[in-house]
């Protein structure tokens, strides 16, 4: 036999919330900040599930949370974004649309649907100067902040996040950026000695802003590594791709010299236009 | 009508179309969710379809290395010139390439959806789609095509691209219904075809430069529009000169407008040398 409580909307709400940011705060944390050539993304993440994903030309995505859920809403977001593009303009695809649209859907799963998604998103568009940035954050509730400059989500969100207000700055290079992003990622939140990070086990990608057309990038390899050591000079990612024939989604600093041939794929002009 | 974007970016919610696992295929959204942006879509009207501008001849050939596609500029409407700088020839993804004969604004529309296809394919899955599959995809958006075809709206595009498993370039020609067929050395398509064809077989050998090659892309089509009046030639006056592309390991270029304007010059000055010399 059921039997049937009455529970106060208020109630409800906060017990889904509740649950929603426990499932959020399990796993670990992400780091997104603008740095002088772009936006940067930094994820403890050593696995190939990846966390950071490119969206659009200029746009990118990351997350934190429950996988399968997370994913679903990044293919969700690259339909959008290519339908967008392909019955408009490449022109006319914006960040502010896709957090719109993932914070209207995040919003009505939190409130109609028997479980909420356990994510937090942030979804970022590089312009053409470090002012012109635009960094969203998407929460599990469907709430949205538009954020000046860095995102820290998941894990020790909340500590990470202060120390990003206290530390980061508008000007900082990619190496700087991603150092001081790395460091806040190791800190033990009991204040214990930090973990290791080493590259390997970070999912580091940027969206560079001289970059024509598709600004996303991976970043792996001997590139990251000196990205990351004290005192190497490189402090910013190579403008040539990787010589390696394949899919050039990843820069790993290994023989630059393919010219990227595609990186100004045209919009095609109506065959009567003249 | 309301547009597909903005009924997603209107009313709450992604639909559910959005949101639905499990493909990765820009056109198999779209036809779920959006069946009217696709070109076969969309129901035809009765009557017959006005005179439209259609596109002519597309030569391809391989060469040591990777392939060269080449594509004049002309569009016909009848005995019209509708378009003397259309462009043909387009990169698909980084590594192939598309040229496109028959309806100009079908042609276009799928050329787009096609780009549009494999980038999406690319992101969703964070791989390259491999030359085959591609060239299978393409195969099946023509198909879809055929409704169109039948009402004299036909579309028949060129397929080129590098093989990134065998290290070679492979040209792939299609039919109305679909049908994908592998060519070997050289191909050409268009109402020009016949004497491109003719000028190909002549002059490519195998073992060719990528150099070499554009100069006989580019003469094929010279040859191509002696004969055949919907075929633009070389415009020496307003500097127009066809779009030439290769495909290598390098990804696709295109070659600048000076190298086959020379190409084309060669071209012209050949045949100016034997009138002369009678």
């Amino acid at each position: 036999m059921t039997m049937n409580f009455y529970v106060s909307p208020e109630q409800q709400m906060k017990d889904r919330a509740d649950y929603a940011r426990k499932g959020i705060a399990r796993g670990r944390s992400v780091v997104v900040l603008s740095y002088d050539g772009g936006i940067a993304f930094v994820a403890d993440n050593p696995r190939a599930l990846h966390k950071i994903s490119e969206i659009y030309d200029r746009i990118a995505f990351a997350a934190v949370g429950k996988y399968n859920e997370f994913e679903n809403l990044r293919v969700a977001g690259v339909r959008y974004a290519d339908l967008r593009g392909y019955s408009y303009d490449r022109a006319d695809v914006s960040a502010r649309g896709l957090a719109n649209i993932y914070a209207q859907t995040l919003g009505s799963v939190f409130t109609t649907e028997p479980k909420p998604f356990e994510v937090e998103l942030t979804v970022a568009e590089v312009g053409q100067t470090q002012a012109e940035d635009q960094i969203y954050r998407i929460s599990y509730d469907g709430s949205v902040a538009d954020v000046d400059g860095f995102v820290g989500m998941g894990g020790q969100a909340e500590q990470i996040q202060t120390a990003l207000g206290e530390r980061w700055h508008e000007g900082l290079s990619l190496s700087e950026a991603l150092v001081l992003a790395v460091e806040l990622l190791a800190r033990d939140p009991n204040g214990g000695q930090p973990t290791e990070l080493g590259p390997a086990s970070l999912e580091v990608a940027v969206l560079d802003r001289l970059r024509p057309r598709r600004a996303f990038r991976r970043l792996a390899g001997s590139l990251l590594e000196r990205l990351l050591a004290p005192g190497d000079p490189t402090s910013d990612v190579p403008r040539t791709e990787d010589a390696r024939p394949g899919i050039h989604d990843t820069l790993t600093g290994n023989g630059e010299a393919s010219t990227g041939a595609l990186a100004e794929l045209p919009n095609i002009p109506p065959p009567t236009d003249s | 009508m309301i547009d597909a974007a903005d009924r997603a970016g209107g009313a709450g919610m992604l639909p559910s179309a959005f949101l639905t696992p499990g493909s990765s295929s820009f056109t198999e959204f779209l036809g779920a969710h959006a069946a009217h942006l696709l070109p076969g879509g969309r129901a035809l009207p009765p009557g017959t379809v006005p005179e439209v501008p259609h596109g002519t001849t597309i030569v391809a050939l391989t060469f040591d290395g990777g392939v060269v596609m080449a594509g004049d500029r002309r569009a016909t409407m009848g005995n019209l010139i509708a378009h003397r700088e259309i462009e043909k020839v387009y990169p698909a993804d980084e590594y192939s390439c598309v040229g496109i004969a028959g309806t100009a604004g079908i042609a276009v529309e799928l050329v787009r959806l096609f780009q549009v296809e494999l980038e999406h394919y690319e992101k969703i899955e964070g791989a390259l789609l491999s030359l085959d599959g591609k060239a299978n995809r393409l195969s099946s958006m023509i198909r879809q095509n055929l409704g169109l075809a039948m009402q004299g709206l036909a579309v028949v595009p060129l397929f080129a691209g590098y093989d990134l498993d065998r290290r070679i370039g492979r040209i792939f020609s299609y039919d109305v219904t679909g049908g994908r067929y592998e060519e070997h050395d050289h191909h050409s398509v268009g109402s020009g075809s016949v004497f491109a064809r003719g000028s190909l077989k002549k002059r490519w050998q195998p073992g060719m430069t990528a150099a070499q090659a554009v100069s006989v892309a580019v003469e094929a089509l010279f040859d191509a529009a002696d004969d055949d009046s919907a075929t633009g030639g070389p415009d020496q006056t307003r500097r127009i000169y066809p779009v030439v592309g290769t495909v290598t390991d390098a990804g696709y270029v295109r070659i600048s407008e000076d190298e086959v304007g020379a190409a084309a010059a060669s071209a012209v000055s050949a045949l100016r040398k034997e009138v002369d010399a009678r």
